[in-house]
């Protein structure tokens, strides 16, 4: 059994609670007690009905005002799959929520309203799931009772959502015609539409193909704690333990360490307190190098006929997820998983609307929820690849020096300074 | 399919110990809270595997309410010892005198609520900056809302309407002088997750999770609590000799036990997937009282 994390973002209007209380209720996932509890809270509402939205919204705030304002994490598994839902806010003012949820999910579930097609909210949930590169999508078009099952409105959906697609990039893509509150193609095939010969949510949800998603290829490992237990017996025991981000690494192959650039061989790898031949990700895992290194925390292992981008200078999309400044010349703390290092923004080159998809160029201001294509420099070389490329390795956030607030995420597209990367590709 | 495949648990496990790792990489002076209860045994297990043969780059750190179960304060004592790492135990009973506090009254005085005074005097005595927690997000719809590295102001204070984002595998615990992390490693797993981790990896758990005989006052709602010197038994209160087990480790006034005659962890799964009510609702009396409950104690610097 493996894990898929899904993203489902929206309002209670829109029909997410209704389809998510549809998921956990028919694969048995809300306890009696529970159930019990929301019954209690929906004593106003009409005889039979429940507000499903009680289960998803868990603040008080979010319960009162019937909006959805962070993430919440809902869990549920079928004998194929466990699943993480991560059930995120749909409005633009709690953009950095939603793409909190989205940062580490594998697919992504758009819900359009039947009866008004692709609007506003779908172009920018659209967009957030295509920058935040989510490998798989499925547009379930909600509400089809209320349009009585019309394969035409279905048609007409997809063809408009079709069209959106030029402007973006899914690596998979899905439309299914549902109806949340009536159960249609939820969990089971609808009867009234027969037209649809693709499988129901829960179907495929428990079937997309995942495992490929994974990048085997490039072996990055970053250390994030060095272990030297310096006691009588393992006094010249050196660990370097961290997660292998991507890529598979075995005993005897050759290493570069960035940023300095030192060469040496894996002699050991252990994972789970065991010697292992390999490593893969996301194991996390503990190597040990031939030679005797000045290696720590953030440094980067990288199997040296695989390497990566490396440079002071890069290119990025930031999500601005605080209200601070952000200008040419601000400077930040720059975290790319265990790595910490100064920048400084060189330019913003342009603002994107998250709607319209249309870039501002020079934009006059940048505030909270938008996104910005910048120019970075950092104090030291980063060692990266685009984030298109390797989803663990191409982002960073970027973190206020005095308050600590994480300001941004960001997005890495290209390293800039082309000459260095060359000069350290010759290295390897 | 290829050969490098992970099952659920082998991810979840990878996630925990990458988070523990990273509170090791970022902090001068984590500590690992520790109930005896199943979540914080697992994340013992885990921090195992995340620094040995290193030592743990933090102590274990015990809120005592003075209401625990012995067993579990025997087996918290045993495993401190066979693990040769540090324990710290601070007493509720020592908040309670020393901020005037009032012991709570009634026939099942629970302490639980008082249990944030003891952990912020004890964040501040150790000046401890990130306290790693066993909490998981399936447990309850506040939790569900909580970041893996949740920030803490000075006074120990959550903000759940302005939590610091929290993207793809990175965590940030950059804070100021007398802030705090509260970490979080488990967040993703269930409670089926951890019985099947624990099936897995053959951890070793206090015998009141087991069933056992043991005199219970049989409550109004059906629920046993366990008699105890804590709790006041009157004469016309139900006592029944039952054969139970505990679902969760805590306090032992308004922790309930359930009917179970589960000797093993595979009788123990069994039936947690038969029985259709959740773990805190089965188990703790002191979520009812209202809806926020939980929000409300995590406001005020709760685990």
């Amino acid at each position: 059994m493996d894990i898929l994390r899904f993203i489902t973002c929206g309002s209670v209007d829109d029909g997410k609670s209704t389809l998510i209380g549809r998921l956990l209720f028919d694969s048995s996932s809300v306890s009696s007690d529970i159930l019990a509890a929301i019954e209690r809270q929906s004593r106003n509402l009409p005889e039979g009905e429940m507000d499903l939205s009680l289960l998803t919204d868990g603040l008080r705030s979010e319960r009162e005002q019937g909006i959805t304002i962070d993430v919440a994490y809902k869990y549920f598994s079928t004998p194929r799959r466990k699943f993480i839902i991560a059930d995120a806010p749909g409005h633009v003012q709690y953009t950095r929520n939603m793409v909190t949820g989205a940062s580490n999910t594998d697919l992504a579930i758009i819900l359009i309203d039947a009866r008004n097609g692709v609007v506003e909210q779908t172009r920018r949930h659209s967009m957030i799931a295509s920058l935040l590169g989510i490998p798989h999508v499925v547009v379930c078009i909600n509400k089809m009772d209320l349009v009585n099952y019309s394969k035409q409105v279905f048609h007409d959906i997809v063809a408009d959502f079709l069209e959106l697609r030029k402007e973006l990039h899914f690596k998979d893509l899905d439309f299914i015609p549902v109806s949340a509150l009536a159960g249609d193609n939820v969990v089971r095939n609808s009867v009234y539409t027969p037209w649809y010969e693709g499988p129901p949510l829960l179907e495929y949800l428990e079937t997309v193909a995942i495992a490929s998603d994974r990048n085997l290829s490039d072996p990055r490992f970053q250390v994030q704690y060095v272990i030297r237990p310096k006691s009588d017996d393992l006094h010249d025991y050196r660990g370097y333990a961290g997660q292998v981000q991507s890529g598979i690494y075995r005993v005897g192959d050759a290493v570069t360490v960035f940023p300095a650039g030192l060469q040496s061989v894996i002699t050991k790898i252990e994972v789970n307190r065991t010697e292992v031949s390999e490593a893969f990700a996301p194991q996390a895992a503990v190597m040990h190098l031939a030679d005797d290194l000045d290696i720590s925390r953030g440094n980067t292992i990288v199997r040296s006929d695989k390497l990566p981008q490396v440079t002071q200078d890069i290119e990025a999309i930031l999500c601005i997820t605080d209200a601070t400044d952000f200008r040419a010349g601000s400077k930040f703390l720059l975290q790319h998983n265990s790595a910490l290092v100064k920048c400084a923004i060189r330019d913003i080159a342009y603002k994107l609307d998250i709607e319209t998809y249309e870039r501002i160029q020079q934009p006059e201001s940048v505030r909270l929820n938008d996104l910005i294509k910048v120019r970075l420099r950092t104090a030291e070389p980063l060692a990266f690849d685009t984030y298109r490329h390797n989803r663990r390795t191409g982002a960073f956030i970027l973190v206020h020096e005095n308050t600590g607030q994480t300001v941004a995420g960001g997005m890495i597209q290209e390293g800039i300074e082309v000459g260095m990367n060359g000069a350290n590709r010759g290295m390897g | 399919m290829n050969k490098q495949q992970l099952d659920h648990l082998d991810l979840l496990e990878a996630e925990a110990i990458h988070i523990l790792r990273e509170v090791a990489g970022q902090f001068d002076r984590p500590a690992l809270l520790f109930s005896g209860g199943k979540d914080s045994i697992t994340l013992v297990h885990l921090a195992l595997k995340a620094f040995r043969p290193g030592r743990f780059p933090f102590p274990l750190v015990h809120i005592d309410t003075g209401h625990n179960f012995p067993e579990v304060i025997a087996f918290r004592d045993q495993l401190a010892a066979e693990l040769g790492e540090r324990l710290i135990v601070r007493k509720v009973e020592d908040s309670i005198q020393k901020h005037h506090l009032t012991d709570p009254k009634g026939k099942y005085p629970s302490r639980n609520p008082l249990q944030t005074y003891t952990l912020l005097d004890t964040i501040e005595e150790f000046e401890f900056n990130a306290c790693i927690g066993g909490a998981r997000r399936d447990e309850e719809k506040a939790r569900a809302k909580e970041r893996i590295f949740s920030h803490r102001d000075d006074f120990g204070q959550w903000n759940p309407k302005n939590q610091r984002p929290e993207m793809w595998n990175i965590y940030n615990g950059r804070i100021r002088k007398g802030e705090n992390i509260r970490v979080f490693p488990i967040s993703n797993w269930t409670e089926l997750d951890i019985w099947h981790y624990i099936r897995r990896e053959k951890i070793e758990l206090p015998s009141i999770y087991y069933t056992h005989r043991r005199p219970c006052v049989e409550l109004p709602g059906g629920q046993l609590l366990a008699v105890t010197p804590f709790i006041t038994v009157e004469p016309t209160d139900t006592v029944v000799e039952a054969e139970v087990r505990f679902r969760t480790v805590g306090d032992a006034t308004c922790t309930a036990a359930v009917r179970s005659t589960a000797r093993s962890i595979d009788d123990i799964i069994q039936d947690i997937i038969e029985t259709r009510i959740s773990e805190r609702g089965a188990t703790r009396i002191d979520d009812l009282i209202s809806e926020a409950g939980m929000e409300d104690r995590k406001v005020n610097g709760y685990f």
